[in-house]
């Protein structure tokens, strides 16, 4: 008999970041009344760390580990890279939302770190068995922290919807990787690719799959007709839990659906790319036209998320390595742009004031010229306007889809984003044109402030000059 | 010449970083001259570029080429031709008239104000100057944001009703336009404009290529019947606002026309060129009807606008009729230096008309034609340049009004006599509205106290209106140098649309 040796190496980020939550867990149980503080300094040295040994295993080669269920490659360094880095951000930004409400204590924290290593595996998954743990580790965490508020009515209600829809969503996941499994005798993604490709399956069973694990996609993703979650939940949950599931959530899931439909199911492209123009088409319409009539930001900008996955669906369906790029620069530019505005609503929130009102903007360019500045660069980059990197991240995926002949695609997106336009400009008239009623002052951390508004400028800086992050991300799927 | 300085990355930064410094030194005594200095600057650096500009090649000068987006393969890639020239120039002397207006009557947010102008005039000189598909349509966009603010916050009481559409409209013409160049891109392989017009290009796509730059240009232009945004746009706007949005931004519709649509999909232009001919012909007509029912001064300038720009789309499409009657081809380089002096000419006169308005405004705060009366014997000086901008507006020989419409009329006759007598209308109805408005505001007995306290025209303004009306002079009696300009740039696009592409 042979054993293998297993290359630890490769799960080094993960397994460091396991080895962490544990220790925060313990920390919160012990530590009393400073448990927040604690923990979140913790979780922050976290993740920082695990960005940096990712960092340092760049230049390793890229591998199979676990008996091929697990990968290092370029794909799962930079996504990893980027979920590390973004919930930094999250946490920064969410620490004086906490203080505000009580909430600033270890449970948020420790999920935070145990969701975030469950983003991290499932970027690294190869196999149908290690991607399903790696999304329930995530999606469970996401459900308790959305309740995480216990006296909050909304919060609640938004945690149980949540639930029990992930729950079915989770099912509907797993019953179409088992009939793929049926199909191809196969739970390992690169052997699945080669029974497919070498034929002779029974088409009808594994289109049978697939359309269940789109099913499952297309929920963790929030796209239309897979959807009604996304604003009750983004809505009902504090915004600090909203802020951290807007944003790395949807670049683990981008993982997911290339891991799953790209390298597992790719020779299927012809099967999943009609089913995708539905989902993408309907994202992009439904989001756009309801978005128009919210007046609380939050659903606002839960409507845009849903709209924004549809642009994002445009580069996988394109089913070209350009088209993938596209998709992965959307996703990362996406949750740079949330992470902003989400962050903004934290910004002008306080105690007893939630700030998620439309019209608790009025005349905030009156108020605070710099924010009022930094959510304009915000709201034109979601709206597709150059010089803001939004713009871009709509030109590469419809790019993507022009490329390979779906001109309507591209038509139906160009006009939605105008549509999608309307209300983003009411948010800058809201703040620019229109006379301020709140006269409170902005009370926020230096820290917060600083990194918000690099993080607008970023936003614009990398409008300016968006070549090297799509080096990046061509240079993934090149 | 001088090419191996990057002239046009100056003129096109320069406003851009000099209004952002002007943002950030904020609201004091060195806003107004600090912007008057970035805008004068601007100004010479542009004369610079006339200077060292060759008359006697089509080929694009001052060319500037860096690579910016590498994996798409996009380039920071800038030239000008005869086409681009004229109006970087006029773009930049009209942001310091728009400086220079707003001097005094801005008091709120001065330094957002100046900001505003001076970075819209980077990004216009700038679309003027891309030859990069993406370069320019970014550059294209991030122009409407400035224009957008400065609608919504310096405008009038209907000003966010306005702004919206405003940006909503052009928004929707352009997303169109960017499909267009994604495609072009997938067919050529590059995002060059130049590779663009070289491309070989069947009928149906051209055809579609066509449709969706009109609708873009025709949005901006604006062409009837997409042209509602403009009256309400010009209305609600400050001054300075209507004078950029008159001057240049409806000269971006044109530029477009001429640099995409025209040279892109040539057989397209021909097939279709009815349909441009009779929108611009409705315009010249219908839309000078309109203008004459108007009760709002900047209304009835708008619809002039529009009625004027009309002649510009009329004189860049009637080439085909030429070609199709004579051999000879000379009327159609008429028809498309007519169509672009048309455009230089609209750019100083309109931005007059709106300055005169602004000065009237700035006393009466009304632009209620019935509210005026009189106002020659209150205002003496401020009339007599009222005056001579409606004739110019009109028309009148020795002014640039006369000249590209002129030419734009008899290359018409070469192509349709109808085509020509419609078009002939409007030197009745270019008249009619500009003087009986002339009669109504500034001649006639003082109708009411408020014309009686009146004071003329101070020197900030009288500097302004003077150095107007003098380029107005010159270019009607002398518009010889900006033929020169044009020419090899005319000869070189007659060339492209004569060849077909299928």
């Amino acid at each position: 008999m042979m054993f293998e040796v297993i290359n630890m190496s490769f799960a080094l980020p993960e397994i460091f970041m396991m080895v962490m939550a544990c220790i925060i867990l313990l920390a919160v149980a012990y530590s009393g009344k400073n448990s927040g503080t604690i923990s979140y300094w913790l979780s922050q040295i976290t993740l920082v760390a695990t960005a940096v040994i990712i960092y340092q295993s760049l230049a390793v080669n890229s591998g199979l580990t676990f008996d091929g269920s697990y990968i290092k490659d370029a794909l799962s360094d930079v996504l990893k890279l980027a979920i590390c880095l973004v919930n930094v951000l999250v946490l920064l930004y969410s620490s004086s939302y906490l203080r505000a409400r009580g909430l600033f204590r270890g449970e948020y924290y420790a999920l935070a770190i145990f969701a975030t290593l469950g983003m991290l595996i499932m970027v690294s998954s190869y196999h149908f068995l290690t991607l399903y743990l790696g999304l329930e580790l995530l999606s469970l965490c996401l459900y308790a922290m959305v309740a995480l508020h216990r006296d909050s009515v909304v919060a609640t209600e938004a945690a149980m919807k949540y639930f029990i829809l992930g729950a079915l969503a989770s099912g509907m996941l797993l019953y179409g990787m088992s009939i793929i499994y049926g199909a191809t005798g196969s739970l390992a993604i690169d052997a699945i690719a080669v029974a497919i490709q070498t034929g002779g399956l029974d088409i009808t069973v594994l289109s049978f799959g697939l359309v269940f694990l789109i099913i499952g996609i297309g929920f963790k993703f929030g796209a239309v007709p897979f959807h009604m979650w996304l604003p009750d939940v983004y809505h009902g949950a504090p915004t600090a839990v909203t802020l951290f599931i807007a944003t790395a959530p949807k670049i683990a899931a981008f993982a997911m659906i290339i891991r799953l439909l790209v390298e597992g199911l790719g020779e299927l492209h012809q099967h999943w790319q009609g089913m995708l123009i539905i989902l993408a088409v309907l994202s992009m319409i439904i989001g756009n036209v309801v978005a128009i009539a919210q007046t609380n930001l939050k659903r606002m900008l839960a409507y845009s998320t849903i709209s924004h996955v549809g642009f994002l669906l445009l580069g996988v369906l394109s089913g070209s390595s350009e088209g993938y790029a596209a998709s992965m620069f959307y996703v990362l530019v996406y949750s740079l742009t949330t992470l902003g505005g989400f962050g903004m609503i934290i910004l002008m929130s306080r105690q007893g004031f939630e700030a998620d009102n439309i019209d608790d903007y009025r005349g905030l360019s009156e108020r605070s010229p710099w924010f009022a500045f930094m959510m304009l660069i915000l709201m034109f980059s979601m709206a597709g306007i150059p010089p803001m990197v939004g713009f871009y991240a709509k030109l590469a995926v419809i790019k993507s889809v022009i490329s390979v002949d779906l001109i309507s695609v591209a038509i139906i997106a160009v006009l939605m984003s105008v549509v999608g336009a309307y209300y983003y400009l009411r948010m800058i008239k809201v703040m620019y044109f229109d006379a301020p009623v709140e006269q409170h002052k902005i009370q926020a951390p230096k820290d917060m402030c600083i990194m918000l508004s690099s993080n607008a400028l970023l936003i614009l800086g990398l409008g300016i000059f968006p070549g090297s992050l799509m080096a990046v991300c061509s240079s993934v799927f090149s | 010449m001088i090419v191996d300085f990057s002239f046009l990355s100056l003129v096109i930064w320069l406003p851009i970083i000099g209004g952002l410094m002007v943002l950030i030194n904020g609201d004091n005594n060195w806003t107004r001259p600090l912007s008057l200095l970035v805008s004068v600057v601007t100004f010479i650096v542009s004369l610079f570029l006339y200077i060292g500009f060759d008359l006697d090649t089509h080929q694009m000068q001052f060319v500037e080429q860096v690579s910016w987006i590498a994996s798409y393969d996009i380039n920071y890639h800038l030239g000008i031709d005869g086409f681009s020239l004229p109006l970087i120039i006029l773009t930049a002397f009209s942001t310091i008239i728009v400086v220079v207006a707003g001097w005094e009557v801005i008091q709120h947010r001065v330094s957002q104000y100046m900001a505003a102008f001076l970075i819209m005039e980077g990004l216009m000189i700038a679309v003027f100057t891309a030859l990069d598909a993406v370069l320019f349509y970014v550059f294209f966009e991030a122009m409407l944001i400035p224009l957008f603010l400065v609608i919504g916050i310096w405008g009038g009481p209907n000003r966010v009703y306005a702004t919206i559409k405003f940006f909503l409209y052009t928004f929707f013409g352009s997303v169109f336009l960017l499909i267009a160049l994604l495609y072009l891109n997938h067919v050529v392989g590059s995002f060059s404009i130049l590779d663009y017009q070289n491309a070989s290009l069947t009928m149906q796509e051209q055809t579609w290529l066509f449709l969706a730059f009109l609708i873009a240009f025709a949005v901006k232009v604006p062409m009837w019947p997409v042209h509602t945004w403009l009256p309400d746009a010009h209305v609600e706007a400050p001054t300075g606002g209507s004078v950029i949005l008159a001057a240049i931004t409806l000269k971006i519709g044109g530029y477009g026309l001429l640099r995409f649509a025209l040279p892109i999909a040539p057989d397209a232009s021909m097939a279709l060129d009815w349909l441009v001919i009779s929108l611009s012909l409705i315009a010249v007509v219908y839309i000078g009807f309109v203008a004459l029912a108007q009760s709002d001064l900047k209304k009835l300038i708008a619809y002039s606008s529009i009625a004027h720009m009309g002649f510009v789309t009329l004189g860049l499409f009637i080439v085909f009729r030429i070609f199709a009657n004579s051999a000879s081809g000379s009327g159609a380089v008429l028809a498309i230096e007519g169509a672009v002096i048309q455009m230089i000419s609209h750019g100083f006169i309109a931005a007059a008309m709106f300055l005169c308005v602004g000065v009237l405004y700035d006393r009466m705060h009304t632009r209620e034609i019935s509210a005026y009366g009189g106002v020659i014997n209150t205002m003496p000086m401020f009339a007599g340049f009222a005056v001579f901008f409606a004739m110019a507006n009109a028309g009148l020989p020795g002014t640039s009004g006369f000249v590209g419409e002129f030419m734009v009329i008899l290359a018409a006759f070469q192509a349709n006599f109808w085509f020509a007598f419609l078009a002939a209308t409007t030197l009745i109805l270019g008249a009619a509205y500009s003087l009986w408005m002339i009669k109504r505001v500034i001649f006639g007995e003082v109708t009411n106290d408020k014309v009686s306290a009146l004071t003329d025209i101070n020197r900030r303004e009288f500097m302004m209106l003077a150095s107007l009306a003098g380029i107005v002079l010159v270019i009607g009696i002398w518009p010889a140098p900006l033929i020169d300009i044009l020419h090899s740039s005319v000869e070189h696009l007659l060339t492209q649309v004569s060849q077909s592409k299928l």
